[in-house]
């Protein structure tokens, strides 16, 4: 039997690399998504805020390991040719969508309704009171709840491993089951873990801090 | 596509998914009942406590927000019984479930604390109301109405994050689930079924949990 020893911790933190990649495509899809789902959430047609308001449900009222098996079992039924990684890829950029979704709907109904009517009494149109008025102030506030929100992005990934993509947590298994030295081999993995999310949470709690001194003064 | 969906075999099961619900439900009360226990505490060791309380609270607070809940899971369930603690799945996930909902639950009700200014309780005392009133009257209905929002949404994300105690198989919904699904290979029709479970449970808790609110803490806040 293997012992736990440094190629067995190489071989975990070199999957860390697979973590921090699909924690990227998640949150690089999930902000587009996002920026989609909070614009739909505060349009004016009644349409585009229903649709939304429905995939925000859906995405925040089921389990992120069910949306992975709906994915990743429902595909091939379909007949679409899905791997691990195209199943992950997609069911966390659609929660991460519906998450960061909500959270910037909140920053941009935090903008002051009187920068609204200003921009429309200045004859701005839409895009234009979107880009140009509302946004940037929204993005300031969005930043901090966005930072914190990468955290949990990263924990999801984690998911990934029940359906056999081999990132962090999986390839803690792999060792665990070589080497039957399960308290070692999971304070591996929940270091390697925390030792890409703390840093992000301090970050986010600094910006917040910073933000609420701003707005008290 | 050409795939006909066929139900039949999901509904044929369900005293089975009804079994699963329930174990998902009755997971996340007890989880929350003894997860706001460990946090009343540690909200009290983090605000009034000394100093080496404080620190073991701040840092079992950052290492369970900053790794995954299925870590958590498979560090209680696979390490614990090398060390020699023997328990069940359901044990494991219940006890991983508290840990993780501690943590989080610590820093909302720590918030709902502090929300209260020292010059309410002040005030109160000032009034001539007895120690026991200033706690019910002006901390803990006020604290109470400030932390209620964050920590139902908390229970609800707890116990959509349940699902993954299946990972080791504890009986619950999910893993009715995936036990259906090997059993029957309808995979498509259960998970569907399944999410509508879930989702279901979410907005009839998130409708409770409104109407509890407005019944019992929807007084005028002058804050």
């Amino acid at each position: 039997m293997r012992t736990f020893g440094f190629p067995e911790f190489l071989f975990i933190l070199e999957a860390a690399k697979w973590t921090i990649a699909l924690s990227l495509i998640a949150i690089i899809g999930g902000a587009i998504g996002g920026l989609l789902v909070a614009l739909a959430r505060t349009s004016e047609s009644a349409a585009a805020r229903g649709i939304s308001t429905v995939f925000v449900q859906v995405f925040q009222g089921t389990p992120l390991l069910l949306q992975l098996f709906l994915i990743f079992f429902g595909a091939p039924v379909l007949g679409w040719d899905i791997n691990p990684w195209l199943a992950a890829g997609f069911a966390l950029i659609l929660n991460t969508s519906a998450f960061l979704g909500e959270i910037w709907r909140g920053c941009i109904q935090a903008i002051p309704r009187g920068q609204w009517e200003a921009a429309e009494a200045l004859g701005l149109h839409y895009v234009s009171r979107m880009r140009d008025v509302v946004l940037p102030q929204a993005f300031k506030i969005a930043l901090p709840p966005t930072v914190g929100y990468m955290v949990q992005v990263i924990k999801g990934t984690s998911l990934a491993a029940i359906i056999g993509f081999a990132e962090v947590t999986r390839a803690g298994q792999i060792i665990n089951n070589a080497t039957f030295q399960p308290l070692i081999v999971f304070s591996v993995v929940a270091a390697i873990y925390f030792a890409m999310c703390w840093p992000l949470s301090l970050l986010a709690g600094r910006m917040e801090r910073r933000q609420a001194a701003a707005l008290t003064r | 596509m050409n795939y006909t969906f066929q139900f039949d075999a999901v509904f044929a099961a369900w005293p089975l998914l009804l079994k699963g619900t329930w174990i998902t439900i009755q997971l996340s009360l007890t989880a929350t009942v003894l997860g706001l226990a460990v946090a009343v505490a540690c909200a009290w060791a983090k605000t009034s406590g000394p100093a080496p309380a404080r620190f073991v609270v701040n840092a079992y607070i950052e290492l369970v927000r900053n790794t995954p809940f299925l870590v958590q899971l498979f560090f209680f369930f696979f390490a614990l019984p090398a060390i020699g603690l023997r328990w069940s799945a359901y044990a494991a996930a219940l006890v991983a479930m508290v840990v993780n909902l501690g943590a989080y639950a610590t820093e909302i009700i720590r918030a709902g604390i502090e929300s209260i200014p020292r010059g309410q309780i002040e005030a109160g005392l000032a009034l001539n109301l007895k120690r026991h009133q200033v706690f019910r009257f002006v901390i803990l209905k006020p604290a109470l109405k400030a932390i209620y929002p964050a920590l139902t949404s908390q229970f609800i994300l707890l116990m959509l994050s349940s699902a993954v105690v299946s990972a080791i198989s504890a009986d619950d919904l999910t893993s009715v689930a995936a036990n259906l699904q090997s059993q029957t290979f309808r995979s498509f029709e259960i998970y569907i079924v399944v999410a509508c479970i879930y989702l279901a449970l979410a907005l009839s808790f998130s409708a409770l949990f409104k109407l509890i609110y407005r019944a019992a803490l929807n007084y005028p806040d002058r804050r």
